[in-house]
Formats: C-alpha cells, sequence, structure tokens
C-alpha cells in the first residue's frame, strides 16, 4: 500500500459472486495479497491454521473466511465486507455466497455496489450460477459488470475457450439490463491478470482485473439528474445565536441542487427557494448525491421527516397503488393482504400486498405466472397499496430513491427488498370538452 | 471531467452522518459511546457535522475500566465540555463492588468486564441505541457486522440474526428491553481514520503520537509500565520512544515503537505497516474466535 493523496481516491464499492470452488475466495486472497493488503499477524494466522491442518500450503482463500460457523462448514454464509487501497482507489468489497439458498445476500451486497464481478471456472463454462449472479446484478442495476473467467491455467490458458465462454455469456445478456460489462481472463490461484499481466496470454490485449478496477468510470454512476433529497431530520437550534434556524438534514439521493433554486415539497406541493446549504460550519453554493448535507428554505412552510424536496423540472412519482420487483428474505412466505410495514428512505408506512404478478425462476430465469407464493429467496414482480402515498422514482431511474425494504410488524424483521417500477398509467381520461352549460 | 465527484472520505463521511442522523430519528434514547479513542474522536467530529448548529441530541456515554490511559480520560471530559455535551462515565470497579460484574481470578485485563459495566449502563438509562466507533476491517468477526446490530434482551448479539441492510435503509424497530449498536464507521479503515483526521485537523490524545515511555515486552509485544503493571523479576524495564495504535485497556495495549510525532507521520507509518492494529491488543489473541465469542456476549 502506498500512500494516497486523500483529496482525489475515489472508492469503489463491488461484489463478488460465483459457485462454489469457482476461485471467489483465492480470487479475493490474492486482490488483497498482490495489493499487498494483508498483514504480518493475518499471515501469521492463516499459516498457524495451515499448520494445525496438518502442514499444508498457506490458502488464500481462508483470509475471507469470517464466522466460525462457516469455518466448521467451510462455506461463507453472510455478506462480508473486506477493504483494500491502491495508490489509484479505495475497494470495498461485499463477498456473497454463490448457492441458491443465499439469494437474499447476494441482493444485499448487490444494492450498494458500483460494480459486479462475476467468477466464471473456465472448465465449466457459463452455467446456471452464473446466469443468477448476473440477473442479480441487473435487477440490483449496478452499473458495471466484469466477468472473471477463472481457472485460465487448467484449460492452457486457451483464447478459444475465453472467447467460447464470452459467446456463451453474451447470448443471453440481451435478457438483461446490463449497460458495460468486460471480460478478464485470469487465474486467481497463479496470479495471471488479477494484479500483474499474465505471460500465459499473450492474446488477450485488455486490462488485468485490478486495472480495471482501478479504471472503470463510476463518477456518473450516481443520479445526477433529479434533484432529490428525503427529510430525515428537522435541525432546530433554537438557541440565541441560530434562534431562527430551521434546516432540513438529509442525504441527497440524486441530483443536484442549488441556493437560489426554486423547488417543490412532497407530497404537499408546496414551494418554495433554497436560502442556504450547509455543511458543518461550511455554506455551499450547490450540493449533489450521495452528499448528505443540511438546507434551509426561504419559506416557513412545514416539513418532517419523510418528505421530499425535490427539483420542479422532473416530478418524482407520488403515489398509493406500486408495482414492484421484489426479493423475499425471509422464512415466512409473503401473505397477500397481510399488513406489513415498508421502508422507503425516512418514510415508513402500512402496506398490503395484492398480487404476485409472477416469479423468476432463478434457474433459467424465466417467468413463472399463476403462482401466489413467495418464499424465501425467491425473486417477483408484486403489486401492493401503502397506506401513505410513496414519493419515489423508478429504482432503474434511481437507485437510491425507488428502493425499499419489508418489515414484519410482528417480528420487526426486515423479510424484503424491492425495487420500484414506473407506475402504470392511469386509465386515460376521456377527451372531453368543458362545455358551459 | 464530471466536478460532482466526491472522494472516498466524503463518501464515507456522508455515509456515517445520515447513519448518526437515522439513529436520531428513529430511536427515543441514543447514546454514543466515546471512549476518547481516534474512531470515536471522528464518530464525534460526524456527530457535530450531522446536527450542526443544533447540540448533538444524545448524550455520551464510556465505560471506564480503571485500567484507561490517564491522557484520555482528560482528554474525553475535556471534549464533551467543549461541545456542551452531557458524559455520563460508567466505571467497572463500581461495576465490581456491586456485583454486575465478577473478575475471574488471574485475569488482568478488563476488557471483559467492559460489557456487564456497559450493559448495565444501557439498562439503567433504557439506552435503545448505543453509538459505538468500531470498523469492519479491524478484525475478521466484524466483516459480517451491520451498521444496525441487533442485541436481545440479554445484550447479545446473533449472527445468524442480523436484518439486511439495503441501499441507505436502516431498520431501526425494536421492542422495549432490546436495543441496537450501531457503527457509523462501518466502512472506514485505520488508514481513513487517520485521513479523515488530517483533513479535519482533529485533535488527539497525546498516546497515539511518539513520546518516551517505560515498556516491558510480554507474549511478544510491549507493554506500558504503571501502577497496575509493575515489571516482573525476571522482566527488564526499557525506555523507548512508542505510541500506541489502538486503545483498550493499559494492560493489554501494545505499544509499538515508533518516531511519529505527527499526523503525518502516522500515516506514513500506516501505509507501510506490516501488522493489523489490533495485531497489538493481547486480548483478540487467546484464540482466533476470541473477538467472535466477546461480541456474542454484548462486546462492542
Ligand atoms: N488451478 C487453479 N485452481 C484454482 C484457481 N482458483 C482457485 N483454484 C482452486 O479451486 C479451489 C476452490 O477455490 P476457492 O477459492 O476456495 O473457491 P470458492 O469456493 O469460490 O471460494 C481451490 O482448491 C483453489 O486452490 C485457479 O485460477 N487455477
Amino acid at each position: 500500500m502506498s500512500n494516497p493523496d486523500p483529496k482525489s481516491i475515489e472508492l469503489l464499492r463491488f461484489t463478488t459472486a460465483g459457485s462454489v470452488d469457482d476461485g471467489k475466495s483465492t480470487l479475493i486472497g490474492r486482490l488483497l495479497h498482490d495489493s499487498k493488503s494483508i498483514f504480518e499477524d493475518q499471515w501469521d494466522a492463516l499459516q498457524r491454521s495451515a499448520d494445525l491442518a496438518g502442514g499444508s500450503d498457506v490458502n488464500l482463500a481462508n483470509l475471507t473466511d469470517g464466522l466460525r460457523s462457516e469455518r466448521e462448514q467451510g462455506i461463507t454464509i453472510d455478506v462480508a465486507y473486506r477493504y483494500f487501497a491502491t495508490p489509484r482507489r479505495k475497494f470495498i468489497i461485499a463477498d456473497t455466497p454463490g448457492h441458491v439458498q443465499y439469494t437474499r445476500n447476494m441482493v444485499t451486497g448487490a444494492s450498494t455496489a458500483n460494480l459486479a464481478l462475476v467468477l466464471i471456472d473456465a472448465r465449466n463454462g457459463v452455467v446456471e450460477q452464473s446466469k443468477r449472479h448476473a440477473y442479480i446484478s441487473s435487477l440490483l442495476g449496478i452499473p458495471h459488470m466484469v466477468v472473471c473467467i477463472n481457472k485460465m491455467d487448467l484449460v492452457n490458458y486457451s483464447e478459444d475457450r475465453f472467447r467460447e465462454i464470452r459467446e456463451q455469456f453474451y447470448a443471453f445478456v440481451p435478457r438483461l439490463d446490463i449497460r458495460d460489462v468486460t471480460f478478464v481472463p485470469i487465474s486467481a490461484l497463479k496470479g495471471d491478470n488479477v494484479v500483474d499481466e499474465s505471460q500465459n496470454m499473450p492474446w488477450y490485449h485488455g486490462p488485468t482485473l485490478l486495472g480495471h478496477l482501478e479504471d472503470v468510470y463510476i463518477a456518473s454512476d450516481w443520479n445526477l439528474k433529479d434533484f432529490r433529497m428525503p427529510v430525515q431530520y428537522v435541525i432546530r437550534p433554537l438557541t440565541d445565536e441560530h434562534h431562527d434556524f430551521r434546516g432540513f438534514a438529509g442525504q441527497i439521493t440524486g441530483g443536484v441542487v442549488r441556493k437560489g433554486e426554486e423547488i417543490t415539497v412532497l407530497p404537499s406541493g408546496k414551494r418554495s427557494v433554497v436560502k442556504s446549504i450547509h455543511l458543518l460550519d461550511q455554506e455551499l453554493e450547490e450540493a449533489f448525491s450521495p452528499q448528505s448535507v443540511v438546507i434551509q428554505l426561504e419559506d416557513d412552510i412545514d416539513i418532517s421527516r419523510g418528505d421530499t424536496l425535490s427539483s420542479l423540472d422532473t416530478l418524482p412519482y407520488t403515489t398509493q397503488d406500486h408495482d414492484a420487483n421484489i426479493s423475499w428474505m425471509d422464512e415466512q412466505p409473503l401473505v397477500l393482504g397481510r399488513k406489513y410495514i415498508i421502508k422507503h428512505g425516512p418514510n415508513t408506512t402500512k402496506v398490503v400486498f395484492r398480487e404476485v404478478v409472477h416469479t423468476v425462476d432463478i434457474e433459467t430465469l424465466e417467468e413463472q405466472h399463476g403462482t401466489a407464493e413467495l418464499g424465501l429467496n425467491d425473486i417477483g414482480r408484486v403489486k401492493f397499496k401503502t397506506m401513505a402515498p410513496l414519493v419515489y422514482d423508478a429504482y432503474r431511474k434511481n437507485r437510491n430513491f425507488g428502493g425499499f425494504v419489508i418489515i414484519d410488524e410482528a417480528t420487526n424483521d426486515t423479510v424484503a427488498a424491492g425495487m420500484l417500477r414506473s407506475p402504470e398509467k392511469p386509465a386515460p381520461v376521456p377527451e372531453h370538452k368543458d362545455y358551459v352549460i | 471531467m464530471n466536478k460532482y465527484k466526491l472522494t472516498h472520505l466524503d463518501y464515507l463521511e456522508s455515509e456515517g452522518i445520515h447513519v448518526l442522523r437515522e439513529v436520531a430519528a428513529q430511536f427515543e434514547r441514543p447514546t454514543l459511546m466515546f471512549s476518547g479513542g481516534k474512531d470515536s474522536i471522528v464518530m464525534l467530529r460526524l456527530a457535530e457535522k450531522a446536527f450542526r448548529p443544533a447540540r448533538i441530541p444524545f448524550p455520551l456515554l464510556n465505560v471506564d475500566t480503571g485500567h484507561n490511559f490517564p491522557e484520555l480520560n482528560e482528554f474525553r471530559d475535556r471534549r464533551a465540555a467543549e461541545l456542551g455535551a452531557k458524559l455520563i462515565v460508567r466505571t467497572v470497579e463500581d461495576a465490581l463492588a456491586k456485583g454486575i460484574a465478577t473478575q475471574v481470578p488471574g485475569e488482568l485485563s478488563r476488557n471483559r468486564l467492559q460489557i456487564p459495566t456497559l450493559l448495565a449502563a444501557i439498562e439503567e438509562f433504557r439506552f435503545d441505541a448505543a453509538l459505538g466507533g468500531a470498523r469492519r476491517d479491524e478484525e475478521k468477526a466484524r466483516a459480517k457486522e451491520r451498521f444496525f446490530s441487533f442485541r436481545d434482551e440479554f445484550g447479545q448479539w446473533d449472527p445468524k440474526k442480523q436484518r439486511p441492510e439495503l441501499w441507505n435503509i436502516y431498520n431501526g424497530r425494536l421492542i422495549p428491553g432490546q436495543h441496537m449498536r450501531v457503527f457509523p464507521l462501518s466502512n472506514w479503515t485505520e488508514m481513513d481514520v487517520w485521513e479523515y483526521i488530517q483533513r479535519e485537523k482533529l485533535e488527539l490524545p497525546s498516546i497515539y503520537f511518539a513520546h518516551k515511555r517505560e515498556v516491558v515486552r510480554r507474549a511478544g509485544q510491549w507493554l506500558p509500565v504503571n501502577d497496575l503493571l509493575p515489571p516482573k523479576d525476571n522482566e527488564e524495564v526499557k525506555t523507548l520512544q512508542v505510541r500506541v495504535r489502538t486503545i483498550g485497556d493499559i494492560m493489554s495495549t501494545g505499544c509499538i515503537e515508533s518516531e511519529a510525532t505527527t499526523v503525518e507521520h502516522i500515516i506514513g507509518e500506516v501505509s507501510t505497516a506490516r501488522v493489523t492494529e489490533r495485531g497489538g491488543r493481547a486480548d483478540d489473541k487467546v484464540s482466533e474466535s476470541s473477538m467472535e465469542d466477546r461480541k456474542r456476549e454484548g462486546y462492542f
């Protein structure tokens, strides 16, 4: 690790998912090791457990094992977050298990990622799990994808095999919503094209995996067009010095806001003008997503937690009837007609599901109609009604303003996560003229 | 080039502020655990940013092991006073006297005894959320920790019962008796903390910087000599130029030899360090799963 200049370093968040034994743990261990993010005491601990296990080689994969129960079972069962840095970027890896029964973990890890790393074993080619990872990445709107074709050493570093797998992958990409995909042939075990360029694949002219992670352009991953700020907290110091200060605090979930700009408050629809934008003792001329700021308005209008400040040019939807993709995360399946709690930004209200439009067979990616059941790790499309209206954008347009979670009132557990779709067009109002009677 | 671009520190700062505001909004009686250590100093800075120009809307809480470095307590009290924040201190000493905590014979470090002391304080003030400065990069068992980490009536952490966290949505719903530990610095690394301290020009207790101190070598690390920890007969007391990387119980916090007298120097050292920061803490070494065991019982 050298010493990056903190003033210009960006953070890239990525997920890794792969089938068991595709080499995911080895790859992460390799990235950490070759970027010199592994410390001596961690290395010693690995060496100790290798000795205990009977003097085998240090297993890079063990670096990423977390909880004891997982060590015992030899699998990863949750989302584990790992950190490393190079002189050019900082990285957060959301490391998720690949098996169907961990779909919910994959969904969780994917929700905050800029990039999805899909791992494929060169010997096996594209398998159902690879498709599922790609599908979940696309469903969760991850902007970038890297497909690592691993274990190239076991297929003689063959260019033909690489191309073949790439074709297999391209064959189902049209079914997904992926904007940017890059293929890299690697050997996680030997280190080819992970951090250092491979000497064994002269036919490959692209970047190494790390090179790509350092370069991929992420500054436009946030929605910078439609200003939205859900109000989290109202700041009223009520001190002599700041007697009239009334600030609306929140994280900007979309767009840019400027001092002097006219905005609207939803759902009330009242309008005002931005008087000032604060970040501690700094006053800003403008602020953008995902900054956390405090905004004061010119007019004294009634605003509280859960209201949204929005630009006037493009308005979000404000509706009570919703259509969304959903990932069910609880052992108790969804019960139609029952009341749940929905949390969307700082907003919490009740919700009743009316219909499961379809579920998605995550092996084949086929939509299945007529199945009302949505259980643990299922993904589907649902219609529901909320007690209070939600103010939102379609998830496709803004990931941070279109996502929600569902909470079971009885257990307080988070039981599902969803991605809102544009509401169905209201039935067109029949054309009519206003006859004056 | 896109001018609307956040650096990693801005991103982490914004994320932390968001979490702090969620805590203020979702809980009735939150507290911020402030030890005077570097991570809690950063957390306190984020709290200032989250609520300025209003006061931080919760009291500060410190569990004093009685084995704290004196420099730390002085700093803790002064910082709280400067911010006009209410500071609650609960001591392990007191918990021992009341029988809330009991010592195992031969147990030197009081890190474990912090657990019942903290849980008793949470009960005493009926806190429903306790903000802590722990980071996921500190230790393997923390890698899966949530921002909102759910604890049952016994203050226990069950890795299987943690709630999924997506986007920036945090589910803080509880039934009475349960509480939440919240970690706004989850995604920060040791380096990020130092860079932020540098950027924000945050004041730190003096023990983080290189100073001359009497130490003895024990279990592969340099431990500070003090009244509680007299050197044994066969141990050689040395005076070395040292600093601490992480602060715990004075009995188990190893010092490292260092020439770093400024934050810039420390950043230089951290970037070339070859040992994790908790590598200097004897309490983590007991077994490979020791942190996980303590966490289950209610450790931070
Ligand atoms: N030959 C070869 N073996 C690999 C490679 N990557 C991983 N492996 C081996 O594949 C097995 C599974 O790897 P692991 O990282 O544990 O897979 P995971 O289950 O996806 O985490 C281990 O025996 C690794 O040593 C590679 O690039 N080449």
